[in-house]
């Protein structure tokens, strides 16, 4: 979706502001929004691609007024009731009111560095050869699709060279929306800077995308 | 109190705004608040949030301490430090670091969430390597732990692909004019480590004393290793 998230290229939001030595976190709530997210995930009821839409999906306004870790609990929040695990009523009582969906798991604190340490791959086997290779030219679609997508704005109807195949990847656009993994091809595109910002681009300046293979077209 | 909350981060951004700061609504909030959370709506919200999903047995709080604790104080960019220095002293390493980064790096035990498909990328004498998400905020934990707030912020993913210069200065690069800038947008599960330059006059040095040069900035692209002199 053409959400707030797809920041590429925007303008107006100032200086990047780096802050010296800074800490991870900047409340003591952060750590607990860290911790309940992931613990949260760990249910198994939705996947990365389903949280991600879930954080895009908030207003705009909402998304650019709220810092980092609110983004997530508001999105959380958000998954939590989609999948019923919490109610409004709950929410509004601050605590647990109407009975909640069986999780598929519920992660211990003893199992947490196992599972940690194992992380989440999403390479999966694809049935069909790669249609592209390195060096190949390819044009990226311009498409507009009302979901998840992770094809940028600022990288749609552009050529582009390909630069690697990748492995095969789950393929988000579906599976945010629990219509399966339909895993695709993976490419690293690289983009000269004129091809995606014209005549005022840094000459110096190249930018690559890794672009799942439904994304692309030979240019 | 959602909108409340909404209202109170919308006014207190627009305020850091105004000051010339584009620091989002902790950073004008945080460190007067870490031993009051109770009057921060906010934290309310998330620790209402804690006690539903504890009260219907959905999650465990001592799960949440451990990966807080482990974010804190055991993942960071001290192992991405590592796998520099290692590929600055063993041309194996570093071979195999280009080809197949994940198993390298996880050869030096450093694997699991958000560093489960690697990809180093080596800076030249002519080539500056530079990581961002424009989308949202992927950045390989294994190695670099928890993104800064600025990694994940309007100011950096917006520009970091169309002004990466404008973007260097702020962090007090200046690079040649010459030199080329290689911006990689972390659009899919690939998660990238910058391997910066090795600093000049370290021939003779230990792996460990050359890993204290290499700043995480370096391994994001918004820095250089420290010079040693």
């Amino acid at each position: 979706m053409n959400g707030p998230q797809d920041l590429g290229g925007q303008m107006g939001f100032g200086p990047v502001a780096p802050e010296k030595d800074e800490p991870y976190f900047h409340a003591a709530w952060e750590r607990r929004a860290l911790g309940v997210t992931l613990t949260a995930g760990a249910m198994g009821a939705w996947n990365i691609d389903e949280s991600r839409h879930a954080r895009e999906s908030l207003h705009p306004a909402d998304y650019y007024a709220s810092s980092y870790y609110q983004i997530w609990i508001k999105a959380l929040e958000i998954l939590l009731k989609r999948h019923g695990f919490v109610s409004d009523r709950d929410l509004a009582a601050g605590k647990a009111v109407d009975p909640a969906a069986t999780p598929k798991r519920v992660l211990k604190a003893d199992d947490v560095p196992a599972v940690l340490a194992k992380g989440g791959p999403c390479d999966r086997p694809v049935a069909t050869p790669a249609r592209f290779k390195a060096g190949d030219l390819v044009r990226t679609k311009n498409f507009h699709p009302t979901g998840h997508t992770r094809l940028p704005r600022y990288a749609r109807g552009k050529q582009g060279l390909v630069e690697a195949v990748r492995d095969g990847f789950v393929f988000p656009d579906t599976n945010a929306h629990g219509r399966g993994e339909n895993p695709q091809w993976v490419y690293t595109v690289v983009f000269d800077g004129a091809e995606i910002w014209g005549e005022s681009a840094d000459p110096t300046l190249t930018v690559s995308i890794d672009a799942w293979e439904s994304y692309l077209e030979p240019a | 109190m959602a909108d409340a909350a909404v209202a109170a981060g919308f006014w207190v951004q627009a305020i850091a705004l105004a000051v010339g700061g584009s620091r989002s609504y902790f950073e004008a909030m945080s460190h007067d608040h870490d031993h009051d959370n109770e009057l921060d709506p906010f934290a309310a919200r998330v620790r209402a949030l804690e006690t539903i999903l504890t009260q219907k047995g959905l999650i465990d709080p001592a799960a949440v301490d451990v990966i807080v604790d482990t974010y804190e104080t055991k993942i960071g960019p001290r192992n991405g430090a590592k796998v520099v220095a290692k590929a600055w002293v063993d041309p194996d390493f570093a071979t195999w670091l280009k080809r197949d980064a994940t198993a390298a790096i996880g050869s030096l035990g450093y694997t699991g969430r958000q560093g489960e498909h690697m990809q180093a990328v080596f800076n030249t004498a002519d080539t500056h390597n530079l990581i961002v998400c424009t989308l949202c905020s992927c950045y390989p934990w294994s190695v670099l732990g928890l993104p800064p707030v600025w990694y994940k912020a309007p100011p950096y993913r917006s520009r970091a692909v169309i002004d990466p210069r404008g973007v260097l200065e702020e962090f007090g690069l200046t690079l040649p004019a010459t030199t080329r800038i290689r911006v990689w947008d972390s659009t899919a599960e690939l998660r990238y480590l910058v391997v910066p330059m090795r600093p000049k006059g370290t021939e003779d040095w230990s792996e460990e004393r050359l890993a204290e040069l290499v700043t995480r900035d370096a391994m994001i692209g918004t820095g250089l290793a420290r010079e040693t002199a």
